[in-house]
């Protein structure tokens, strides 16, 4: 079979990224920087995990290609959580309070907003999805205008506190909610489970899907719950970085070709681990710490996003 | 036998149906006509719970629509929307592998695929059911969603505006089809369309709409006739008997 070949592939690229990123360059004091870079590696492939799955139930759920859920706000509401605190608790809350604590707060502003934005979504019958996704923007914006606001009435020194946050990094990783997050992203991953065989269906659109027996908001509304969750994980782990979703979904289904979720989905996730962890590799060796990864993922999946949109309009 | 049972809709404070009630023969063919705007869609859509009334209640073989679980829905009754736009890739046999979820939520049995060859051949599919969809005319996708609704093997089929983007070759091949599923499979098959000469000729009872009211239902003889159109669309048509079938000339 193809696909298992392609499959098979990705496996052993992800597998050797990761390798190559444990022990390239390892040097004398291997027992030091075993464990560290075991713990980053972890993270990142969680991240990658997380992402990959929750852009590709948003694109499936709004029938959508080129969309990431970046676009119900969640980034810039993480944002605004980190500058509130700094804002009134100082920066030192961030050093000094508990990071643990601050993952449980980030995650649950985000989650408890998704759920109120869903709540306004499903109240009445009948209303389209891309309202939530307009409602979100606007969310976003006003988020984001409020972070800036108050950035700018914070001390430049606190500033740049935040600023290292604003910035997906996987150079400081949270590797203390390392376990907390593993636990959530499972957790949300078997609930996924209990509605993974209706996703073929949802991505032939709604009214087939209610044709074909799928209890549709039931189902859609706890797709969102998912999401949301698994976004506010990788945001509160890395800092925004929903971008590289549609960079390595969109490869995914390209290189498949398929509608399966059941394939997508272990694709997705590959590419993801492969793109994460061999950028990592291209930040920390090729170009030692000179610049970011969000910049690379930013700056491929610019290109790739522009591609999309000029292919499509061609259609 | 569905009963609709005074349905209304409204959207803010235009009455898209207005309390219609309708009852729909078993094993028959019947067809929506009206003029654009009359409501048939919409009342299609209510009835087999793609949207929901703001008053009245639609029964299915006696049982209410928005009480019973999708699912067991899903076995009795197929719907079929216009415009079915798919940038997904998935070959014909893929797409009316779908009609086969209710039954086997996506693990398809040796009986699932027996439904489905059943659909191609019905449709004359066999030949194209590798092919994408992306690379199918308009018409041969059109055959192909409804060969997914015949796989769901449903005794109630609602079809809303099955003959648009067809040529008179495929219309007729579709309509042949829908009236071998009444005739020979005892099937229950409600259509919005809107060339009347299709409605007149193959199916058995008509129901006429107007401004989200029923204007007329009965057999095809007792509304194919001038002075009931003409309280329907409001334009003068003649009707001439051709081979037994009354055919409507609107072209004035």
């Amino acid at each position: 079979m193809r696909e298992k070949g392609k499959l098979t592939i990705l496996i052993v690229l992800a597998a050797a990224s990761i390798v190559g990123y444990m022990f390239i360059e390892l040097g004398p004091n291997w027992d030091y920087a075993l464990p560290r870079r075991a713990e980053k590696i972890a993270a990142i492939v969680l991240t990658g995990t997380v992402i990959a799955i929750a852009t590709l139930l948003f694109q499936t759920v709004t029938n959508n290609r080129i969309l990431t859920p970046s676009i119900i706000g969640l980034d810039s509401l993480y944002m605004l959580v980190q500058t509130t605190l700094v804002f009134f608790l100082g920066s030192t809350s961030l050093t000094v309070m508990n990071k643990q604590v601050n993952f449980a707060i980030s995650i649950g502003f985000m989650v408890v907003f998704a759920l109120i934005l869903y709540r306004l979504l499903f109240r009445r019958e009948g209303q389209n999805i891309y309202f939530l996704l307009l409602l979100g923007l606007i969310f976003g914006t006003f988020f984001g205008s409020f972070t800036s606001f108050m950035q700018v009435l914070i001390d430049p020194n606190e500033f740049q506190i935040i600023q290292d946050r604003m910035f997906a990094s996987f150079n400081n990783i949270q590797t203390e909610v390392l376990v907390m997050a593993a636990v959530i992203t499972a957790a949300a991953l078997v609930y996924l489970m209990k509605f993974f065989k209706y996703l073929d269906v949802l991505s032939l659109g709604k009214e087939t899907a209610i044709n074909l027996g799928v209890d549709y908001d039931y189902t859609v509304k706890r797709l969102l719950v998912v999401i949301a969750i698994l976004i506010s994980v990788a945001t509160a782990l890395v800092g925004p970085i929903t971008f590289l979703g549609l960079l390595v979904v969109n490869v995914a289904y390209e290189m498949f070709k398929t509608y399966k979720h059941s394939v997508l989905i272990f694709a997705s996730t590959l590419v993801s681990i492969v793109a994460l962890s061999g950028g990592q590799m291209l930040v920390e060796h090729v170009f030692t710490f000179s610049t970011q990864l969000s910049v690379i993922i930013n700056f491929v999946g610019g290109i790739y996003f522009i591609y999309l949109l000029l292919r499509e309009s061609k259609k | 036998m569905v009963e609709v049972q005074s349905i209304s809709k409204s959207y803010g404070l235009k009455a898209v149906v207005d309390d219609v009630s309708v009852n729909i023969q078993k094993g028959k063919i019947t067809s929506f006509i009206g003029p654009n705007g009359a409501g048939k869609s919409t009342l299609l859509s209510i009835i087999s719970r793609l949207m929901s009334a703001d008053t009245g209640e639609v029964l299915i073989d006696g049982q209410k629509v928005n009480e019973t679980k999708s699912r067991d829905l899903a076995k009795k009754m197929a719907i079929l929307k216009q415009a079915n736009h798919l940038s997904l890739r998935l070959s014909v046999r893929d797409l009316v592998a779908f009609g086969r979820f209710p039954y086997s939520q996506g693990k398809l049995t040796k009986e699932d695929h027996v439904f489905i060859d059943e659909a191609l051949r019905y449709m004359e599919l066999e030949d194209l059911q590798d092919r994408y969809l992306d690379q199918l005319s308009g018409g041969q996708k059109q055959r192909a969603f409804i060969a997914m609704t015949i796989a769901q093997d449903t005794e109630y089929i609602l079809l809303d505006e099955p003959l648009n983007n067809l040529d008179m070759k495929h219309s007729v091949q579709i309509m042949k089809v829908l009236r071998r599923l009444a005739d020979e499979l005892g099937k229950t098959v409600l259509i919005v369309i809107h060339d009347i000469n299709f409605a007149s000729v193959y199916s058995d009872y008509i129901v006429a709409l107007k401004d989200g009211k029923v204007e007329a239902q009965g057999t095809v003889n007792e509304i194919i006739t001038t002075l009931t159109l003409k309280q329907v669309y409001g334009m003068d048509m003649s009707i001439q008997e051709i081979n037994n079938q009354k055919i409507c000339v609107y072209f004035s």
